[in-house]
C-alpha cells in the first residue's frame, strides 16, 4: 500500500502502480475488502472483553477498584446468626471460657481422612504433618508452635483447638477464612487420632494389619 | 463518444479479483497462524508482577499445597487469588524488612488490594469451571505446567477451543487419580490409557463436546 498525492487530494492505493486512471470500482472493491478485514479484527475484543466482571476483576467504577464489594458495615450475615451455635463456636452456653468437650459430629473414617487432608495443607507447613512444630515454615525461622502432642494440647478440650484453628494463637494466625466450620472440626479430630498414633504400640493395630507395618 | 474502459481493463479486473480472493485467503491464513502462535496466545510469558510472587519458593520449596491460597479450586468455578492476608499468616512474621514485600504490608495497612497482573484470560464467551475438573481427576500441571517452577507465574497451554476439545473428546488420555491431582511431580503411568480408561468408567466421566458445555 504506497501513499501518493495526485489529482485534488491525498489517496491511498493498493497494490497496483499509482495510475492516476485506476478504476473507481476496484478502489471501491479494494477499499470494502480492507474494510471487512478491519470490522473482523475490531469484532474480536468486544465479544472477549463484555461488559461484566470476572471473579476478583478490577473496577473503574467503585472508588476503591474492587468488582468484589467488601460487605458494609453493621451487616448481619446468615452465619453470625449462628454465634451462638456451639459448631461454629467451639463454645457452649454463650461463655468463651466453656469450651466444647466433644466434637459436634460423628466421628467416621472418612471425617479423619478429611481431616488429614485438610491437616496437611493448612497446619503441616508450620506444625508438620506430624504435628512436632519442625514444619518448613518454622524452619525458616517462624516461631516454634507447641507440639501437639505435649500433654497440655492433649489435656486440653475439642472446642479449644477449634477456637486456636478459628481466631489464632500469639503467634499463630487464624484460619477462620480460610477453613470452612466443618473441616475445622475434622481436623480437632485427625490432631486426636495424631495424638493417639504417636505413643501408639504395635498392640494397638488389628492383628491382620500388622505385616503392612514390616513388623511382628 | 471516446472509449471510456481501455482494452486491458477486462484482464486487469479480473486479476485484481483473483488477487483479492488470494489476499483475503493469505490474511485468513495469516490470522489463523498468528492466533495460534505463542505471540498471541502469550503461552510461556512470564508476566511482571506488583510483588515478584515465586511459586518456586512457596510450592517447590516450601512444599505449600495450592488450596492454601487457591482456597476455592475445589468448590467453585474460580479457583481464587489469595487475599492479603493470607500472605499475612506468614509475611507477617518473616522477611517482614523486605523490600519486595512492601506492597504486601502497606495492602495489609490500608485494606487495599494488591493489583495482581491477570495471567489466564479466557474470553468472556468462554464457561471455565475448576471444581468439574479437579472433581472429575485432572491434575494441575495438566493445565497450568509445573507451577512449583515458575519464579513468576505463566500460562503453560494455549488455551485455545483445540485444546479443550482435544482432552474433552478423550478425556482417558489425561485423568489421573483424584489424590494426585495436586501432585505437581505426578508422571503418568506407561499404561496410561488403560488407567484412564478404568478411571473414566469410576470417575463417570463423559465426553463433553457440545457447544453449549463451553459456550452458554
Ligand atoms: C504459619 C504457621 C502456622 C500454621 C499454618 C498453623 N499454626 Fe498452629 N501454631 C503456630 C505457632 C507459631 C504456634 C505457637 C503460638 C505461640 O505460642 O505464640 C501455634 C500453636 C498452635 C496450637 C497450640 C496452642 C496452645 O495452646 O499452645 C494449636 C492447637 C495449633 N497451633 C493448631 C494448629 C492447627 C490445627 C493448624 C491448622 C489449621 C495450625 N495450628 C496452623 C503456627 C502455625
Ligand atoms: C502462597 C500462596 C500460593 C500457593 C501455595 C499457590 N499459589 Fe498460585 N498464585 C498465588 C498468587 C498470589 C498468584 C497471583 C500472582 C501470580 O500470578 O503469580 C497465583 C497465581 C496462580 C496462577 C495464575 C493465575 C492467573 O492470573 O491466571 C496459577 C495457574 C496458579 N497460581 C496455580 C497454582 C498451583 C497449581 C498451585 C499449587 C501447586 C499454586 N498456585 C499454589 C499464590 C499461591
Ligand atoms: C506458609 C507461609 C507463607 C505464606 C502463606 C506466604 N509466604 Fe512468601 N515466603 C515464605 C517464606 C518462608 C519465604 C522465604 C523463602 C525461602 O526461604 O525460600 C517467603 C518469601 C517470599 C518473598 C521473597 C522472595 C522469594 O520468593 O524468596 C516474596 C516476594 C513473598 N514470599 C511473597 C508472598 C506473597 C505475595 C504471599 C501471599 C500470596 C506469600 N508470600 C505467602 C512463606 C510464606
Ligand atoms: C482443565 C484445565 C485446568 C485445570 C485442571 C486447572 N486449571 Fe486453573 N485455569 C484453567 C483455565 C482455562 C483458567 C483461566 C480461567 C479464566 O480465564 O476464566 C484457569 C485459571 C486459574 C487461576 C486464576 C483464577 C481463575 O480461576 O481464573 C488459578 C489461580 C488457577 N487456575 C489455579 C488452578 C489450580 C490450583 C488447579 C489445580 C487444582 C487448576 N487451576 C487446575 C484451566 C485449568
Ligand atoms: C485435560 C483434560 C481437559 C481439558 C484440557 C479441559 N477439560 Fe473441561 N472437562 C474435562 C473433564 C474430564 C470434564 C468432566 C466431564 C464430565 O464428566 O462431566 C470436563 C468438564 C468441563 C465442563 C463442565 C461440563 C458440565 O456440563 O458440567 C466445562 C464447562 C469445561 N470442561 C470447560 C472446559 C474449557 C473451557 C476448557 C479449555 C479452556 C477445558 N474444559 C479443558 C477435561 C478437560
Ligand atoms: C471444551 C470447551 C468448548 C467447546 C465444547 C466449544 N468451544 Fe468454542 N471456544 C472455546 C474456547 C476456550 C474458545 C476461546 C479460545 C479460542 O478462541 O480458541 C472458543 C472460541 C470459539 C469461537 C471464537 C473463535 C475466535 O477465534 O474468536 C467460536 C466461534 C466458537 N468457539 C464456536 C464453537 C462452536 C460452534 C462449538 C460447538 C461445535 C464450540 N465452540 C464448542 C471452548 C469450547
Amino acid at each position: 500500500m504506497r501513499k501518493s498525492s495526485s489529482g485534488a487530494g491525498l489517496r491511498w492505493h493498493f497494490g497496483l502502480p499509482a495510475r492516476p486512471r485506476l478504476k473507481p470500482r476496484l478502489q471501491a472493491q479494494a477499499c470494502s475488502t480492507l474494510l471487512l478485514a478491519m470490522i473482523a479484527a475490531g469484532c474480536r475484543q468486544d465479544m472477549h472483553d463484555q461488559p461484566r466482571y470476572k471473579p476478583l476483576a478490577a473496577s473503574e467504577f467503585f472508588p476503591d477498584g474492587r468488582s468484589a464489594r467488601p460487605i458494609p458495615a453493621g451487616t448481619v450475615a446468615i452465619d453470625e446468626l449462628q454465634n451462638t451455635d456451639p459448631f461454629y463456636t467451639g463454645y457452649t452456653g454463650n461463655d468463651p471460657a466453656n469450651f466444647m468437650d466433644t466434637i459436634p459430629t460423628p466421628i467416621t473414617a472418612e471425617l479423619l481422612q478429611r481431616g488429614q487432608e485438610r491437616f496437611d495443607i493448612f497446619c503441616s507447613p508450620c506444625h508438620d504433618r506430624l504435628g512436632t512444630g519442625h514444619g518448613m515454615i518454622e524452619r525458616r525461622g517462624f516461631k516454634i508452635p507447641a507440639d501437639l502432642d505435649s500433654d497440655r494440647i492433649r489435656q486440653a478440650p475439642p472446642g479449644y483447638v477449634f477456637q486456636v484453628i478459628s481466631n489464632g494463637y500469639g503467634a499463630m494466625p487464624d484460619h477462620r477464612d480460610q477453613i470452612p466450620a466443618a473441616d475445622r472440626w475434622a481436623i480437632v479430630a485427625y490432631i486426636r487420632a495424631l495424638q493417639l498414633s504417636r505413643s501408639a504400640t504395635v498392640a494397638d493395630v488389628p492383628a491382620q494389619n500388622r505385616s503392612q507395618l514390616g513388623v511382628q | 463518444m471516446p472509449q471510456f474502459f481501455s482494452r486491458n481493463a477486462n484482464s486487469v479486473a479480473r486479476l485484481s479479483l483473483l488477487g483479492i480472493v488470494g489476499a483475503v485467503g493469505a490474511l485468513a491464513c495469516y490470522g489463523y497462524w498468528i492466533q495460534g502462535s505463542h505471540y498471541e496466545t502469550r503461552q510461556g510469558e512470564p508476566r511482571e508482577q506488583p510483588v515478584p510472587f515465586s511459586h518456586d519458593h512457596h510450592v517447590g520449596g516450601l512444599g505449600l499445597d495450592c488450596r492454601y491460597c487457591h482456597t476455592t479450586v475445589e468448590t467453585s468455578s474460580f479457583a481464587n487469588i489469595p487475599a492479603t492476608k493470607i500472605c499475612m499468616n506468614c509475611h507477617s512474621q518473616m522477611w517482614t524488612v523486605a523490600a519486595e514485600l512492601e506492597p504486601v504490608r502497606q495492602s495489609y495497612r490500608t485494606g487495599k488490594s494488591i493489583q495482581w497482573t491477570r495471567v489466564h484470560d479466557l474470553p468472556d464467551f468462554v464457561y471455565f469451571d475448576h471444581s468439574v475438573h479437579v472433581r472429575k481427576g485432572i491434575g494441575c500441571s495438566t493445565c497450568h505446567g509445573r507451577v512449583d517452577r515458575m519464579p513468576l507465574t505463566w500460562q503453560a497451554e494455549s488455551l485455545r477451543m483445540k485444546w479443550c476439545l482435544d482432552c474433552h473428546r478423550d478425556p482417558a488420555q489425561f485423568v489421573r487419580p483424584r489424590d494426585q491431582v495436586f501432585n505437581m511431580a505426578y508422571t503418568p503411568p506407561s499404561d496410561q490409557l488403560a488407567l484412564g480408561k478404568q478411571l473414566v468408567s469410576e470417575y463417570r466421566i463423559i465426553s463433553r463436546t457440545s457447544c453449549s458445555t463451553c459456550h452458554r
